[in-house]
């Protein structure tokens, strides 16, 4: 779809282009360089990076300032240019099981999240939307200053709260539903948590936009002609609200599934998430190669979903 | 207005609940006078004035803040520019591409930036020797390229929001592109340059994935000294830092909107 889309759009805009630049007219440099400007450095500072890791990661690790190896050699005396690319990367991470391990449940765990955040986000956005205005732009700001404030912070207050002592088992013993405080923290369970909660304003917010634009009318009509609530809710909330469910998914999924943070806060030892292991072989074994193989197939893994989010930008633009 | 079900609203003041039941603990905390972090030992704000006489905070809080500022200038003229690009200027070869390049850093994982980042400055370094070193600058760069991305987005969907006769009317008149866009366009997207730069500013103080991979030795941010102090538990110290990040950012949020919502009345009273 973004690849035929891409196509026509590169053929429309030829074609408009012959059709505007006959040779008489200058060029527009006013309009060339506020395009290209912004174009420029997001070229340089986004997309060329990611060349650079994925040429990296066909290096070796070396102890040497930077710990990696040069892929070409030009020996300028046999005038031989010699280029080495190691795949040992890509094979160790395809048979070392700590990294397939570590990607799968990353994705179970994001995906696992996403599904628990979509739950608890669409009666909020529902509120939010039904209410009347007053009250919803207050709600709507209850929901945005979480998201404006620190999300290390954010993930930090999950620490004291979870605590073997915290308040929340506290609050437990004291009203003697259990006797011993539970472990929660550096469990998966704390790390479910704080995915849920740090994105939790990421899922609300476009699903209030696309159930805001709801028109209530039809429940009352599918009502009259005797729809149940559970009935209209299927057949008529749920595939409206459709666009923003996909959207709120993918921008609390991608960035989920590679999160480094909350595993490394909340975690358990034995919590294992991609994030955390490039983090380590970077950080830890300083292997630099090792690290740029595991970013290279943690973005081919995620370039649909990427592209989906792009997608729905541009169909957004559009309407 | 119909009664909302029973199920709803209970679901809803939970979810509000844990949204701030956590920040409403950490705040409560940040006064707690016990150095033991879990045992209430009485009111008491002796964190906070240690928290002043920590110089290695205070020092990364400066640092930070100074980061903070440049990114989201940097960024706001970027991100200004790009979304303009996309709402206004119709269609152009590579449109799509450069859209791309413009929402995939809102959901790309930290580690995935951040680790590409260094990678291209030290590249860069070893070939043009440019940037030389790492510290402040690659930090700026890193944050920028991300926060630009936020504020594009804002700016594009504000002016999509907006009619184009405005801009038209000027045009007719005679207004050069440049003024133009100085003296009609940006007046009227003047709230999304505002929360953009609000936005990016705070993105910036917060980040601690981009940082510690394309920073250098002896330029941590806050979030890095924060980060290395909490790895090992809950500190009262960082409670009350936390407590202040968290209550400035809050009465900046409200403040902010409640700006916004006086400029929208404006808007639709002048437009009466």
């Amino acid at each position: 779809m973004s690849t035929l889309s891409l196509t026509t759009s590169i053929v429309d805009a030829t074609g408009r282009m012959l059709a505007k630049y006959t040779p008489r007219e200058k060029i527009n440099w006013g309009r060339l360089g506020v395009i290209s400007v912004p174009s420029v450095w997001l070229f340089v500072f986004f997309f060329v990076p990611f060349l650079v890791v994925f040429k990296i990661s066909f290096a070796e690790s070396e102890i040497a300032i930077p710990p990696y190896s040069d892929l070409m050699n030009w020996d300028a005396e046999d005038t031989f240019l010699s280029i080495k690319l190691s795949l040992a990367n890509y094979i160790f991470l395809f048979e070392d099981a700590l990294y397939l391990d570590a990607y799968w449940s990353s994705v179970k765990i994001a995906g696992v999240a996403t599904i628990i955040t979509l739950i608890v986000a669409f009666p909020m956005a529902y509120l939010i939307a039904r209410s009347e205005p007053n009250k919803r732009n207050l709600l709507l700001m209850l929901v945005v200053v979480p998201f404006w404030t620190s999300f290390l912070l954010r993930i930090y207050a999950w620490m004291g709260f979870l605590n073997k002592n915290g308040l929340i088992n506290q609050g437990l013993m004291a009203i003697g539903i259990i006797d011993e405080p539970l472990i929660m923290m550096q469990t998966d369970f704390a790390v479910y948590i704080g995915i849920v909660y740090a994105y939790l304003p990421l899922m609300i917010l476009p699903l209030y936009t696309a159930l805001e634009k709801m028109d209530m009318t039809l429940i009352e009509a599918a009502s009259d002609l005797g729809a149940t609530p559970t009935q209209s809710f299927i057949k008529i909330t749920l595939p409206l609200a459709v666009p923003g469910i996909i959207a709120g998914c993918m921008l609390v999924f991608i960035p989920a599934v590679g999160e480094f943070v909350i595993p490394s806060l909340l975690g358990g030892s034995d919590t294992l998430m991609i994030g955390r292991v490039l983090w380590d072989e970077f950080f830890q074994n300083r292997d630099w190669p090792m690290a740029a193989a595991v970013a290279t197939v943690m973005l081919v893994m995620l370039l649909l979903p990427i592209m989906l989010v792009s997608d729905g930008q541009d169909k957004k633009e559009e309407a | 207005m119909k009664k909302t079900s029973k199920f709803l609203t209970s679901s809803s003041i939970l979810g509000f609940l844990f949204l701030y039941a956590p920040i409403v603990s950490l705040i409560v905390y940040s006064f707690n006078s016990s150095k033991l972090v879990t045992i209430w030992g009485g009111w008491s704000i002796k964190w906070y004035g240690k928290l002043f006489e920590n110089e290695q905070i205070i020092e990364a809080a400066m640092l930070s803040f100074k980061i903070a500022f440049i990114t989201s200038c940097l960024a706001v003229i970027l991100g200004t520019m790009a979304g303009f690009v996309l709402a206004r200027m119709g269609r152009f070869k590579g449109k799509m591409i450069l859209s791309g390049w413009i929402s995939a850093p809102l959901v790309m994982p930290e580690v995935i930036t951040g680790l590409s980042l260094l990678l291209l400055f030290v590249a860069l370094e070893n070939t043009f020797g440019w940037p030389a070193g790492r510290g402040t600058n690659t930090i700026i760069i890193a944050h920028t390229t991300f926060c630009l991305a936020y504020v594009a987005v804002i700016v594009q969907s504000r002016l999509s929001m907006l009619d184009e006769t405005l801009e038209e009317a000027a045009m007719d008149l005679g207004a050069k592109p440049s003024s133009l866009f100085f003296l009609v366009t940006m007046p009227l997207i003047a709230p999304a340059l505002v929360s953009g730069w609000l936005l990016s500013f705070t993105l910036s103080l917060d980040d601690l994935v981009i940082a510690s991979f394309v920073s250098g030795p002896g330029s941590s941010t806050l979030p890095m000294v924060i980060y290395s102090k909490v790895r090992m538990g809950v500190t009262p110290e960082i409670n009350a830092l936390a407590t202040l990040m968290i209550l400035i950012v809050a009465l900046g949020v409200v403040a902010a909107m409640v700006i916004m919502k006086r400029q929208h009345r404006l808007n639709k009273e002048l437009k009466e």
